[in-house]
């Protein structure tokens, strides 16, 4: 396209756009657009080419059919806290923030469920539904900030996510559109809809099949008790041993998270939260239930960790103290924060019993690349969130952070691990997932994208590398430049 | 203490060792290879493939139709740590020895497969029926952490992985349950697993079904240790599990009947593939003698007694209604719809699709996904197309 056509065919898009939504609805000059640059993972920025921030779900719809008929991308937006890229604009998209849809649209307390759009925060459902003693269980550590839609399109987790599950185990239905407008209803009250179970394929499925804009969502009654341990044991692999003993009695603690000597000294002198500052490792352990139940978890959860050899011990004796407690791990990446002028997070999930083995490798890789490197953990799960400290002033650390975060993610797969455990793929992890995928599965992937958005427009670029990228970083696995089983015939 | 029984080829090892996830999918043991020669030679030769793991579930959801492709040479458990709360299975695998290898260890699945002689592995995910402890515990996907299964060009994929936390790539492994094979072979599942309880008391409330329904709904906005909520035969039926402190904490504020153990696991059983209280499990097998049709709702929990239209029991804290009913096929439909909810013909009506019609949208989007994964249109399509065929014809 020539210059001049370029430019007539986006102010024919904007004028459309314009004609379609209220006069606040619509973004295009530089100041305005610059919010929206990037999201949490602010190395990649770009300005996109317009923001919609429609009020209706019919509003989305007509963005969405203006751009399906000018070919131009839509990249969905929820309140940008993602940690990977996913909403990273780009020059030629319009980005359709979902931000303004925000209304709770039913609570009922005896079904327990809450029907919400989805630019409600997390924690507002929570907030919401909270005089009828219920929650919404799914809690990222950005609850604040974070939408139910972008929840929904990363498949979020949180700290007690061991014990109350995932979004996907929590969100009951979502209305929304496709690419090209299409309104799609999957799921609802009833449980499993006929067919396919296509509401699981749209959880975590970061903007690129659907766009939502209703959420049903599971509440939860809230535990009548929360206790929380902590113990600090002299090495990772104690406390390692002790998450395995707690799992082997029979408990599922409601958190169970872990930081190492690093991670808990820059919390501990940022928040004194009362961690010991020689452990090599230090485990809280929540449990939440009824009194009596919580009486008798903590009573184990002790046992468990003075027969695994913890250092030192403390349960919470209030409401007060728990919170203090915890007040370390919420603070650890700002923490973090302080002690370097940038971090960058990783998170990789692992089996449990390979959890020393890899902190060793990640202790190798951190000489190797000559950076630093804080690991908090969401022990529970096997989802380690490695801190990567780097200044990005210094020329060459971006490149050597991100080169050390891929070695990380590579030995989480070599662990028979993955690369993401909640925070998404978006562009961040796109070579990354040439090291967790063959091509024939990241074909798939591709066709089940052009299954529900044929001209490719929704979110494109994101979240599933291309077979050439794969194969430029020379990461396929071809087995020696072997095609996958050729004794098989091909159609 | 992890378990690795190899398979009757003894070649598990390879597989289940370390190792990127995308590298082993190229390994296909002999058993496997079977498997995927066949899809190759009757995506060659245009035919229909039918899969079968115990045949436990035939006639269920419809009739099939093809060549049966059996999966029972694909046995054994692949890795089990328990203190992972995972285990790796081969899909063919009888369900009962997965669950005996759980119970020696204190763990089990969460979602409470029916248990039918001959059931497999693979057969309880593709069919993604779950039972009484679904409302509380999750559905049958909701356990799944990922898959290995061969699609319709006989090429394994590999989705999700073995770990409780993973966003990386569409869940693909997740559309498995349910999809009763139409989307490729399940060949190994891997499913995240839960403490069994340290007790569990069922207690028996006579009442009405519409007081139950309120009063199950309402027990369960609070924090109790809830493990079944039911009603059949005039009385609720309630599950509690969990630590023993705390159910001996939760029995007396709810009253009735301690049902005593033994009767109380052929209760909750009964629930899980049959209505409780109604026909042994046997009668599975033999869908055609029965003169009353059966059916099963999805409707959301709330949803007031249909008694009147058959209803004789209710499950999963209200969002199971089972009904006995001549009606014509399409006026249960109707309900279930005018209800927010969808119903499966469960026997004696295979005269129709047994699967809830789709809506247009949901129905061309099936298509597509059918395409991906079965271009040459190899399995087995009846319960899918039945309904796609209802749905074009208007009813819903
Ligand atoms: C300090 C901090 C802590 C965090 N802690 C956690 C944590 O504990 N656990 C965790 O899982 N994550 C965590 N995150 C990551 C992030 O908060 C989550 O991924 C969150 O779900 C993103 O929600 P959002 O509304 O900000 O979505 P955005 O960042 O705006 O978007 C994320 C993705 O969702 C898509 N999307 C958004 N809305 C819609 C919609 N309505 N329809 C379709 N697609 C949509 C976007 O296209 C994009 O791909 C953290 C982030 C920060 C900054």
């Amino acid at each position: 396209m020539s210059q001049l056509a370029a430019s007539q065919a986006t102010s024919r898009i904007l004028s459309a756009l314009a004609a379609a939504l209220p006069a606040d609805a619509l973004l295009t000059e530089p100041e305005q657009l610059a919010p929206y640059e990037c999201d949490g993972l602010s190395m990649y920025r770009q300005p996109p080419l317009a923001v919609a921030l429609p009020y209706t779900a019919e509003q989305v719809q007509a963005v969405l059919r203006i751009c399906h008929a000018h070919h131009t991308p839509v990249i969905p937006r929820g309140a940008g806290t993602g940690l990977a890229g996913g909403v990273l604009p780009r020059a030629d998209a319009v980005l359709l923030s979902l931000a303004r849809l925000k209304r709770i649209v039913r609570i009922d307390p005896l079904a327990r469920v809450a029907v919400v759009e989805p630019g409600v925060r997390n924690a507002a459902i929570s907030e919401a539904s909270a005089a009828h003693g219920l929650y919404y269980a799914p809690d990222p550590s950005s609850q604040i900030a974070c939408s139910i839609g972008g929840n929904v399109a990363e498949n979020s987790g949180g700290v007690h996510c061991l014990k109350y599950g995932l979004t996907v185990h929590n969100v009951l239905g979502i209305k929304g559109f496709l690419a090209d407008g299409t309104p799609l209803s999957i799921g609802g009250e009833a449980p499993d809809d006929s067919g396919l179970d296509l509401l699981a394929l749209m959880m975590g499925s970061e903007g690129l099949l659907v766009v939502v804009t209703e959420v049903t969502v599971r509440l939860l009654p809230r535990p009548r008790v929360a206790q929380v341990v902590m113990a600090a044991f002299a090495t990772v692999e104690a406390a390692g041993d002790a998450v395995a003993g707690i799992i082997g009695e029979g408990i599922i603690p409601a958190g169970l998270e872990m930081m190492d000597a690093l991670a808990t000294r820059a919390v501990e002198d940022f928040v004194h939260a009362g961690y010991p500052l020689d452990a090599g490792a230090i485990l809280l352990a929540e449990s939440d239930g009824t009194a009596e139940e919580v009486a008798d978890e903590i009573a184990r959860i002790e046992a468990v960790c003075r027969r695994h050899g913890a250092v030192s011990l403390a349960v919470s004796q209030s409401e007060v103290e728990r919170l203090k407690l915890w007040a370390g791990r919420k603070a650890a990446f700002p923490a973090v924060g302080r002690i370097t002028p940038d971090y960058y997070c990783m998170d990789g999930t692992i089996p449990k019993k390979h959890l020393s083995a890899v902190l060793r490798r990640i202790a190798e890789l951190s000489e190797r690349h000559g950076l630093a490197c804080a690991n908090v953990f969401h022990a529970g799960d096997g989802n380690l969130h490695p801190l990567i400290f780097f200044d990005a002033n210094q020329p060459g650390d971006v490149e050597r952070a991100e080169a050390f975060g891929l070695d990380i993610l590579r030995a989480c797969v070599e662990a028979g691990g993955v690369i993401t455990g909640e925070h998404g793929v978006g562009v961040e992890k796109l070579d990354a997932m040439c090291v967790q995928f063959a091509a024939p599965e990241l074909a798939t992937f591709h066709a089940v994208k052009a299954a529900f958005d044929p001209a490719g427009l929704l979110n494109p670029g994101k979240a599933v590398p291309t077979l050439h990228r794969c194969a430029e970083m020379g990461a396929m696995h071809m087995h020696g430049g072997k095609l996958l089983h050729p004794e098989l015939p091909r159609f | 203490m992890p378990v690795s029984s190899a398979g009757p080829t003894g070649t598990l090892d390879a597989q289940s060792g370390a190792g990127p996830a995308g590298a082993s999918t190229a390994v296909l043991d002999p058993a496997e290879r079977i498997l995927a020669d066949a899809i190759c030679a009757a995506a060659a030769d245009q035919r229909v493939l039918h899969l079968r793991g115990g045949d436990s579930k035939r006639g269920l959801g419809g009739t099939a139709h093809g060549e049966p492709l059996s999966t029972l040479g694909l046995r054994g458990i692949v890795d089990y740590d328990p203190a992972e709360l995972v285990v790796t299975v081969r899909a063919g695998t009888p369900l009962a020895d997965l669950q005996a290898e759980l119970v020696a260890h204190g763990q089990m699945l969460p979602f409470e497969p029916p248990d039918w002689p001959g059931a497999t592995v693979g057969g309880a995910v593709a069919s993604g029926l779950a039972g009484p402890r679904r409302a509380f515990a999750g559905s049958v996907r909701d356990a799944l952490l990922g898959a290995r299964l061969l699609d319709g060009r006989g090429q394994v994929l590999r989705f999700g992985g073995r770990v409780m936390k993973n966003v990386a790539g569409f869940d693909l492994f997740r559309l498995q349950a349910g999809a009763w094979g139409r989307l490729g072979v399940l060949l190994e599942v891997s499913f995240r697993l839960l403490p069994r309880p340290q007790r569990e008391e069922t207690l028996r409330l006579p009442m009405a079904a519409n007081e139950a329904i309120q009063r199950m709904n309402r027990l369960a906005a609070t924090p109790l240790p809830l493990g079944g909520a039911a009603w059949c035969e005039g009385a609720l039926h309630l599950r509690l599990c969990g630590s023993a402190a705390g159910v001996d904490a939760a029995l007396p504020g709810i009253g009735g009947q301690t049902v005593e153990p033994a009767a109380a696991a052929a209760f909750w059983a009964g629930c899980a593939g049959m209505p409780p209280g109604h026909r042994p499990a046997a009668d599975m097998r033999g869908p055609d003698q029965l003169e009353v049709p059966l059916w099963r709702l999805s409707v959301p929990s709330t949803t007031r007694s249909l008694g009147a239209e058959g209803e004789f029991a209710v499950d999963w804290c209200g969002g199971l209604r089972w009904l006995a009913t001549d009606a014509p096929p399409s006026e249960v439909r109707s309900l279930a719809a005018s209800l927010g909810g969808h119903a499966m013909a469960w026997r004696g009506n295979l005269a129709q699709p047994a699967m809830h019609p789709l809506d247009p949208v949901r129905l061309a989007l099936h298509r597509r996904l059918f395409d991906v994964f079965d271009p040459h249109g190899v399995f087995d399509s009846g319960r899918f197309d039945a309904a796609a065929v209802q749905a074009a014809s208007g009813a819903t």
